[in-house]
């Protein structure tokens, strides 16, 4: 009796929070995915704009402009997510044994996270602008200045249709250091026996790492996987601030709601955009939140 | 200054505009006839009483310094009131544009917000979100100082929405003198040949760039003098009624000239503001720049003067025609305090409101009975222009088109900067008039 | 106290004593190994600051001078007008703003501490199911919900005796809403590793309520995930901007909107809004470099199962 009582009181502390998430993230989605299966005609001519019901979502996967902002995204999400796990890891590697001047090392490889998008936004939109040769500036004019024209680039702007990969640039300056600190903070949690006691086997570096290091890395590696590949897919800030709101080179589904939402004021474009990207989010998260459920009662069990 | 608000504890607020009016500005001009219209709006002396929040995209440089020279007066005229400045800067007007779209969605108007004049103000009056304002047109004088064509274009289903309160021109090309001349360029073009060729010259005397452009949406205005080159005043005007087809010869002509002149100009960035762009000019690393009349502010601000340093013509092949677009005041419906709104529309409105505000900002007035003798020698050309000109409307500045259809077409350029496809543009550009077309 | 620790992973150590490997910094593989090191080191330092010191550069150089020619070039002469501009218009902002990521960092902190306890050591029937949902929360595009809120927000502020809660008081709110999943994440994987089951049986044959056990066992011990938590809230809001583009005004919104603002002008002056980036970002660069130890060591009580 007492024990459930005590599990009551603890529902109890919960409850507040319980609520607000209902309503502030469940009743609100709830409310934009009726919103998506609206049927819509407009008021002066009674032109039929969205046909309602599943049709809303053929219509907008069916366009040219959706399709182009899905790609966007699955090239900006690959080369972001690759990134930051490459250079994390590394600088992880390099600083994991601990080096003179550490802190100064790590302090200045996580500084950039600390910089909100729309400010970060506002030097890379110079750094990336898209002239070359004589109107190089930024990053182009430092390459030319560097004796490597022949690396100048549009950059986001470049005319192939993997240009959103330069977006990622950026977005990689500022999130690898913390996919560092997530590294640095696994490679801290193993002791130092384990090592010892490879070395003793005659273990070289390599394979203490591949064998013994890395195994014991891999769900940081994937809690890592899952987070910046979710900001990846709702990035807006960087992309607004560097691209501005009506780019078409630069168009994912999250900036193209916001076109949709504020500036052709249609809602229900706009709830279907935004419903399509929760169910791509759910499917990348809700497997992974799965997966953590049963390791975690494995271990527990 | 302050002194001269005793003027205004007049009878009504229509005379207090008007006696505050005669009572002189700085200027030696003085300006504002005293129409004494007859109205049926009523209003305080002394204004309303209550804040009277006021929405606006005009939070930097010059577009700032007119929005403060009319609150001053606000403040002068109506002391009961206090002005609640409500502008969001950024994204050139985008951000905005978006903020009010949500408030307004939630039925928190402000008591006032600017919006271009014209179709843009379409998609607010089909979602009944704005009131007719016809009183306070009436009462400020109506089309005797107004112009007519502006007041039409104002007009929806016999009622005024808006009240205009500065007028831009959109078809002008702002030039680097110093380079024309180096190039060994004296005369202005005729048409859109005769300027790619001058600009053949400018690129032969060593400038690579010879005509510059910024993101989207100076695109967007460079495409429009295009297209009002190669179809013409009416043929321009009939896209946006159904007259001219999306897809005739005469806009596919206008797509391979933009293309064309794309081939002269910079490589831009997609978010890139205007200033981007006439900077450019006013470094002498470009010739040419198509940009709007706000341009001579930035010339003025690096201490550029006319004519010594840079000279201004309408876009080669739109001379006689005047693209225009206006900014305008509304009154949203449920508004907190519409007797407020109504007296900043007033003073809006009114001449010796639009005479500070346009000096301060760089436009041209929408009234007619403003001396042009106030106004510097482009904005005084710019008068004449509006007076005699035919009148187009702008597509980059919802003057023509509804929010919906610039976003669509905003899109349809931008995609068109990388690719160069003329005929995925012009398909895009079908697609979006069959898509918004009223 | 950390000794009564029987996990694998011992978190609360790892975090006071970063350096646990008992070696002198440095010392490791070869002569040759170690100038690899240390070159790829420092080459990576200086791709990171190359932004940095565009921001420092433009700021310190007058409006005349910022060209893209002389753009990576130092100021020919160091002007503060830049920054004066910068702080003219920020200090109200800049103000607010500490107002907010403060109160954001010290509720959240508060309130993902007890719910983490509850999902860590104080399962309820469906907890886990309820956690699953919070957890969620965490990755919805906010576009999707930010008109209902904005509505929801208006109607708290236009009942009776409401009225004051507007610009920072919203966002505030927001905030603390927005980050009751990842507060509670990282929370409750903290008290999973750092209270032992067997302290709470203990507490439990002693007589004491989970309650207690809470307030006197583990919140005692809860530092560095308060720190973390604070840190990563502090961040967000400070650094948020949709929300506050939304939910605020130029009279009584954080320090993006105002930075935004001040970038987003027609008529830029580089050295004002590059000083106005530096000042807007000051105070979240200096909680990570004077608490980033803190971040990287309590980094694994929080996003790590």
């Amino acid at each position: 009796m007492r024990k459930s009582r005590d599990k009551l009181v603890g529902f109890l502390f919960v409850l507040p929070s319980i609520i607000l998430i209902g309503v502030f993230v469940y009743w609100f989605i709830f409310q934009n995915v009726s919103t998506s299966f609206d049927r819509v005609v407009t008021r002066a001519t009674k032109r039929e704009l969205h046909p309602g019901g599943v049709a809303n979502y053929s219509q907008l996967l069916g366009s040219d402009d959706y399709q182009h902002a899905l790609f966007n995204l699955l090239v900006l999400t690959v080369v972001f997510v690759a990134g930051t796990m490459f250079f994390g890891l590394l600088w992880a590697i390099l600083l994991e044994k601990g080096v003179t001047a550490e802190g100064v090392f790590r302090s200045i490889y996580l500084l950039p996270m600390a910089i909100s998008f729309i400010a970060a936004g506002v030097v890379w939109r110079w750094l990336l602008a898209p002239g070359k040769g004589d109107q190089a500036s930024g990053l182009n004019q430092l390459l030319a200045m560097m004796g490597l024209e022949r690396f100048q680039s549009s950059w986001w702007q470049s005319p192939n249709s993997f240009s959103m990969a330069a977006m990622a640039i950026p977005a990689i300056w500022q999130l690898s250091g913390y996919v560092m600190a997530l590294f640095l903070a696994g490679f801290r949690g193993i002791s130092d026996d384990q090592r010892e006691a490879a070395r003793i086997d005659g273990a070289s570096e390599w394979k203490i790492y591949r064998h013994v290091l890395f195994p014991q890395l891999s769900p940081i590696a994937l809690s890592a996987l899952i987070i910046v590949g979710h900001m990846s897919m709702k990035m807006f800030d960087l992309i607004y601030a560097i691209a501005g709101q009506n780019s078409y080179k630069a168009s994912v589904p999250s900036t193209m709601m916001w076109t949709q939402l504020f500036q052709q004021g249609d809602a229900t474009a706009a709830a279907v955009n935004a419903t399509i990207l929760l169910v791509l989010v759910a499917l990348i998260v809700i497997p992974y939140l799965y997966y953590t459920n049963k390791t975690e009662k494995e271990v527990r069990g | 200054m302050r002194s001269r608000t005793v003027a205004s504890a007049a009878i009504a607020g229509l005379v207090a505009v008007a006696l505050a009016a005669c009572g002189g500005t700085t200027e030696s001009g003085g300006a504002g006839d005293a129409n004494a219209p007859t109205t049926a709006l009523q209003t305080k002396a002394g204004g309303a009483g209550g804040d009277v929040g006021v929405f606006t995209w005009w939070a930097a440089g010059s577009e700032k310094q007119g929005l403060d020279a009319l609150v001053k007066l606000f403040r002068e005229k109506y002391p009961n009131n206090k002005f609640v400045n409500l502008a969001v800067a950024g994204g050139a007007g985008s951000n905005a544009k978006a903020k009010l779209a949500s408030d307004l969605q939630n039925n928190q108007p402000p008591d006032s917000f600017q919006g271009h004049a014209g179709a843009e103000l379409l998609d607010y009056i089909d979602k009944g979100q704005i009131e007719p304002v016809n009183d306070v047109i009436n009462a400020l004088g109506g089309d005797k100082v107004f112009p007519k064509d502006l007041l039409d274009r104002l007009t929806v289903d016999g009622n005024i929405y808006s009240v205009p309160s500065n007028i831009h021109r959109a078809n002008v090309v702002w030039a680097n003198v110093e380079v024309l001349k180096k190039a060994g360029i004296n005369e202005v073009p005729k048409d859109l040949k005769a300027w790619m060729a001058d600009m053949d010259k400018v690129k032969a005397s060593g400038v690579d760039t010879p005509l510059s452009v910024a993101g989207t949406w100076t695109q967007v205005q460079l495409f429009e003098n295009v297209l009002i080159a190669d179809l013409g005043a009416d043929g321009y005007s009939g896209l946006f009624d159904g007259k001219t087809a999306w897809d005739s010869d005469g806009v596919k002509t206008a797509v391979a000239d933009y293309k064309k002149l794309l081939g002269y100009a910079n490589t831009a960035s997609d978010g890139d503001d205007w200033p981007v762009a006439t900077d450019l000019v006013i470094n002498g690393k470009a010739a040419y720049n198509v940009m709007g009349d706000w341009a001579v502010a930035q010339f003025n601000d690096k201490g550029k003067k006319q004519d010594q340093d840079w000279t201004w013509f309408p876009t080669p092949g739109t001379d006689g025609v005047f693209d225009f677009l206006a900014d305008s005041f509304t009154l949203p419906k449920g508004a907190k305090n519409p007797g407020g709104a109504k007296d900043w529309l007033m003073l809006v409105g009114s001449a010796e409101g639009q005479k500070a505000f346009n000096l301060a900002k760089g436009s041209i007035p929408a009234r007619t009975d403003i001396p042009a003798s106030d106004f510097p020698p482009y904005q005084q050309a710019a008068m004449k222009s509006f007076k005699d000109d035919t009148i187009v409307s702008s597509i980059a500045h919802g003057a023509a088109v509804s929010l919906a259809w610039n976003a669509d077409i905003s899109t349809a350029i931008s995609k068109f900067y990388v690719s160069k496809d003329e005929a995925q543009l012009v398909t895009d550009l079908v697609a979006a008039a069959k898509k918004n077309q009223a | 106290m950390t000794a009564t620790t029987t996990e694998p992973v011992p978190v609360a150590e790892a975090v006071p004593t970063r350096k646990s490997t008992g070696r002198a910094p440095g010392t490791e593989g070869t002569v040759m190994g170690r100038t690899i090191r240390y070159a790829s080191l420092l080459g990576f330092l200086i791709l990171i600051l190359i932004p940095l010191y565009v921001l420092v550069v433009t700021s310190f150089k007058t409006s005349g001078e910022v060209n893209a020619r002389q753009a990576w070039s130092l100021p020919s002469v160091w002007s503060v007008g830049g920054w004066k501009a910068a702080w003219a218009t920020l200090a109200p902002p800049l103000w607010r703003s500490v107002v907010l990521a403060v109160s954001v960092a010290a509720l959240s902190a508060m309130l993902g501490s007890l719910n983490g306890f509850v999902f860590a050591k104080w399962q309820f029937k469906g907890a886990t199911l309820v956690f699953t949902l919070f957890l969620f929360g965490m990755f919805i595009p906010y576009q999707a919900i930010l008109i209902p809120l904005q509505g929801l927000l208006i109607q708290v502020q236009q009942t009776p005796g409401m009225s004051w809660f507007d610009g920072i008081w919203k966002l505030i709110v927001v905030h603390l809403i927005y980050g009751i999943p990842i507060c509670a994440l990282i929370f409750r994987n903290y008290y999973a590793t750092a209270v032992p089951n067997e302290i709470l049986e203990a507490a439990k044959v002693d007589g004491a309520g989970t309650a207690r056990t809470f307030w006197s066992i583990a919140l005692p011990i809860s530092v560095p995930a308060f720190v973390v938590t604070m840190i990563w809230q502090f961040t967000s809001a400070w650094n948020d901007f949709l929300f506050a583009l939304f939910l605020t005004n130029r009279n009584n919104g954080p320090v993006t909107y105002a930075l935004n603002e001040l970038a987003g002008g027609q008529n830029p002056d580089y050295p004002s809004i590059m000083a106005g980036v530096l000042l807007a970002s000051l105070p979240t660069l200096l909680v990570y470099i004077i608490l980033g130890k803190y971040f990287v060591g309590g980094l694994m009580s929080g996003s790590v199962k």
